[in-house]
């Protein structure tokens, strides 16, 4: 087995786990990069099919191509496909930065959904080596009845034992992409095959690593245009992946902040 | 040194670096990054400015100390994972925080590494917290253990008083089982002897810490040994059953026969089936699949799939090496499920043989695991467990505990079965040999718990006996458990304090058992005021335990007062009484909720009998995932 069939492996094992253990169960998908794989992951352990909702949580600032996307392969992927609206941000935290504070629309929706669909598990696609405190997470990280992450109290996780709700109103955000890095990432979707918007490829120069919401999210100077440029350019760049987006560079404690409250 | 930072093609190796507090865990990771030019455009400046903020010079640590909690009180609170990168070879470190009361995290980042560098302060020597580290670095199963001698510029790089810390710390590890892959003297901060030769320890030979990693061992294939199996789940999608599950260890092919957990079934394996790759007719160690068998028989989660002639192990009491992990003690008679792979099985910790003192890692006879403790300990279940004994280098007799909530509470590696020492108090249970589907069809229907819980008053053994009547009329060998029948003989006994209601609850929840297995339905009708007591006998019933709560409020129940109780709680004349002195904790989620304040008995009659029809009748085989 080389490395991608190992990550797959695992990430299949994981969202077996989910299914098994977690009902209500339903996918976090923003149809970016990562939760595309997240998807075709889903259809790796299901034999072709997902057997729980895909959840698109709108905050209705994605870029148009985004949504043509969603809409062309809710369709071809035979998803049961949920969407979810976001309050508008003058309901937010105003005491977080402009961008952290638009971004905290996504979570205060999510939550919404939870409630809704009395979700007791949530599979989303952060990865361990985008941002320092998505490093510390869980692959099944708990979450309390006001969906709070609470970090300085997380459950041992080791040996493929993973912690269950125990609670009312407990749910688990489950990580099937923890361990994935942004390299792993688009090897497999150049192995895959598995299909993408093209916001992520250069046009002028410039190309999303990263894609948000439309007015806090920024291209980064790139001529790579092609899957095997993008990979080309990974292997050399030292940049972080997320530096086009707005709310992780507002302040030391803005994404941290965010996090605790329930983003993902 | 390359620029890139994330090209390797392989899997990163694990690393996880531990010791004790303030030894220089963070500072080491911080220097080897830097000295390997392995930082991200812009780290260097982002911790120079986040040091200045808080009035220090520089400090490496903050490179990991990703939360603004740990910048600000200095200490790591949790692992994270950093890639990193020598010449062709990917690593992953891991930093491990060495504070006591984060001994899971540490556990949750150590457990997958393949190595482990030990950061011991050459002029403090090895203390509490190396200890500690180092004996969970033996009972997670790491063999490769680098010893990082930090801070030998405090002993002026002094070769004597090197060695002497060596070997003291050589001894101790030696106590554990354990073997240091060696030693390198150096200093973190200064950047001695991590990615550089130090030119202030000539006398020293070895590698550097850089060299040390590169030349960790890759694990060893586990392709090469017999199949495991463990059955992840059963799907039934499109009339095809598919039995999914990782391939643990071995290799198993299509056409192969294998035995199918303790019930030895054997089956074969019809085909490997699989999403947009090509047909697979063979899988091995590590591989996430689902398998179609021939004939095909449903197995259970947790059942191990092997081939006949070469099963693992079966015992119903195991010897396990307990890492504890929560912050009170663990004494002898304690409940607990035991996880292994994907089984579980409800075991009872039943004799606690050595006890490690970690002041001088000795062991001792003991009669409970202090908290956060080290013990070798018995555990029994009433059937056999599967297993083959833990292992470094595979996933075998990978032992957890969990509790009634489902919380990881200890690693439990498995040593083996346990013989039967002298004065124990030894009970084997024995298994029938009449099935639990032939009770069903001479029944007709299955056995199963409906448990009653309500306030006194509520209705609970006035309902239970009206469906008891109906069931039995309908030809369902039907038994009702009530309070006060219960406490006239079985429990009388028993007060009403607390911890006696426990025991009432469990000696009723350990009847109906009983009886549920012999195939009967019973109704239990209890106040049972306390969800965890209710917890308690879902734990014991397992299978087929109902909850259904019957509800009327408090003021209904006080005016029907058929026991003249609420009048004597009223006046003092008893205490602890139920919805009066004493909490009632309704269930969230109850199968079924009665409304007894607002329905007529007969309505709700019928639907208790209803749904206890329902529950009983259905189809033998059914699953619900099927």
């Amino acid at each position: 087995m080389d490395h991608l069939d190992q990550l797959e492996a695992q990430s299949v094992f994981i969202l077996r786990e989910a299914y098994r253990k977690l009902k209500p169960l339903a996918m976090l998908w923003s149809l970016g990069k990562d939760s595309n794989v997240m998807v075709w992951l889903a259809k790796k352990a299901f034999l072709g099919r997902v057997p729980f909702p895909v959840m698109h949580v709108d905050t209705g600032k994605k870029f148009p191509e985004m949504y043509k996307f969603r809409d062309e392969y809710a369709k071809k992927w035979n998803l049961d496909l949920l969407l979810g609206e976001c309050p508008p941000v003058e309901e937010m935290d105003p005491s977080l930065p402009p961008a952290a504070r638009s971004a905290a629309r996504k979570t205060a929706g999510l939550a919404a959904m939870i409630e809704k669909y009395k979700l007791q598990g949530v599979i989303a696609g952060i990865r361990r080596d985008e941002q320092g405190t998505r490093a510390k997470e869980r692959v099944f990280s708990p979450r309390g009845a006001s969906h709070k992450w609470d970090i300085r109290n997380q459950p041992p996780e080791f040996w493929d034992q993973y912690a269950t709700p125990h609670e009312e109103g407990m749910h688990i955000r489950v990580h099937p992409l923890l361990a994935w890095r942004e390299i792993d990432i688009w090897r497999y979707i150049e192995r895959e095959g598995i299909p993408l918007v093209d916001l992520y490829f250069s046009k002028n120069g410039k190309r999303y690593r990263s894609l948000g919401d439309s007015d806090i999210t920024f291209p980064v100077e790139s001529n790579a245009s092609t899957l095997a440029e993008v990979i080309e350019e990974l292997e050399t760049t030292k940049t972080s992946e997320r530096a086009g987006r707005a709310m992780d560079h507002e302040s030391e404690d803005a994404f941290e902040r965010l996090r605790v409250a329930g983003y993902l | 040194m390359s620029e890139n930072i994330s090209s390797s093609q392989d899997a990163a190796t694990p690393i996880v670096i531990v010791g004790h507090v303030d030894h220089g865990k963070s500072t080491l990771i911080g220097r080897l990054l830097h000295d390997t030019d392995s930082l991200q455009e812009g780290k260097v400046a982002q911790i120079i400015e986040s040091s200045k903020k808080r009035g220090l010079k520089i400090e490496w640590s903050f490179l990991l100390d990703s939360l603004q909690i740990e910048r600000d009180q200095g200490v790591t609170v949790d692992s994270t994972r950093i890639p990193f990168r020598l010449g062709q070879r990917e690593f992953v470190i891991v930093d491990a925080p060495g504070h006591r009361q984060f001994l899971r995290n540490m556990i949750t980042g150590a457990a997958d590494a393949e190595a482990a560098v030990l950061v011991v302060d050459a002029q403090e020597g090895a203390r509490e917290q190396t200890r500690r580290h180092a004996m969970l670095l033996h009972l997670i199963g790491i063999r490769h253990v680098i010893v990082l001698l930090n801070k030998v510029d405090l002993l002026d790089f002094d070769q004597a008083k090197v060695e002497a810390v060596e070997k003291s710390v050589t001894e101790l590890l030696n106590k554990l089982g354990l073997e240091a892959a060696l030693f390198v003297p150096a200093s973190a901060r200064d950047g001695d002897n991590i990615a550089s030769r130090s030119e202030r320890s000539p006398w020293y030979k070895g590698p550097t810490l850089t060299e040390a990693l590169a030349s960790v061992p890759s694990p060893a294939s586990r392709s090469e040994l017999a199949l495991r199996l463990p059955v992840q789940d059963v799907y039934r999608f499109d009339n095809t059953r598919y039995v999914a599950g990782r391939v643990e260890r071995g290799r198993v092919r299509v056409g192969d026969t294998v035995i199918i957990g303790t019930q030895k079934t054997p089956a074969r394996i019809a085909s490997i089936e699989s999403w947009h790759t090509a047909p697979h007719v063979s899988a091995s160690a590590g591989q996430s699949i689902a398998v179609t068998l021939e004939p095909d028989v449903i197995p259970d989660r947790g059942d191990l799939l092997h081939h006949a002639d070469a099963a693992p192990m079966e015992a119903s009491r195991v010897r396990v090496r307990l890492f504890w992990l929560r912050q009170e003690p663990l004494r002898v008679g304690e409940h607990f499920r035991l996880r292994l792979a994907t089984a579980e099985h409800a075991v009872t910790v039943t004799a606690i043989d050595k006890v490690v003192d970690l002041d001088d890692l000795t062991e001792h006879p003991g009669t409970e695991v202090p908290p956060e403790g080290f013990a070798e300990i018995v555990l029994s279940a009433a059937e056999n467990i599967q297993f083959d004994p833990f292992t470094p280098g595979t996933t075998d007799g990978r032992g957890v505990l969990v509790d009634r909530q489902q919380r990881i509470v200890g690693g439990a590696p498995i040593i083996g079965p346990a013989s039967i020492a002298d004065g124990e108090k030894v009970i084997h249970p024995s298994a029938s040999t009449v099935t639990v589907q032939d009770r069903e069809r001479a029944k007709g229907h299955k056995g199963a718990v409906f448990w009653l819980t309500g306030l006194s008053g509520s209705g609970k053994s006035t309902l239970a006996r009206a469906a008891e009547t109906r069931l039995f009329a309908d030809g369902v060998d039907v038994t009702v458990l009530d309070g006060d029948t219960l406490r006239a003989g079985l429990c009388k006994d028993l007060g009403f304090s607390e911890a006696d209601r426990t025991e009432n609850v469990r000696r009723a929840a350990e009847v109906a058992r009983l009886l549920r297995d012999a195939g009967q339905v019973v109704i239990v009708a209890l106040i049972s005021p306390l969800r965890s007591d209710r917890d308690l006998a879902r734990q014991i019933i397992g299978d087929g335990f109902e909850e259904v709560f019957v509800d009327a409020d408090l003021g209904t129940c006080e005016q029907r007062d058929p026991k003249g109780l609420y009048a004597a709680a009223r006046a003092g004349k008893i205490s602890g009484f139920t919805g009066i002195d004493a909490p009632y904790e309704a269930p969230a989620t109850p199968a079924l909720h009665l409304v007894t304040g607002k329905d007529s008995v007969e309505a709700a009659t019928k639907t208790l009998v209803t749904f206890v029809e329902s529950t009983v009748r259905h189809k033998a085989g059914v699953r619900a995932q099927s």
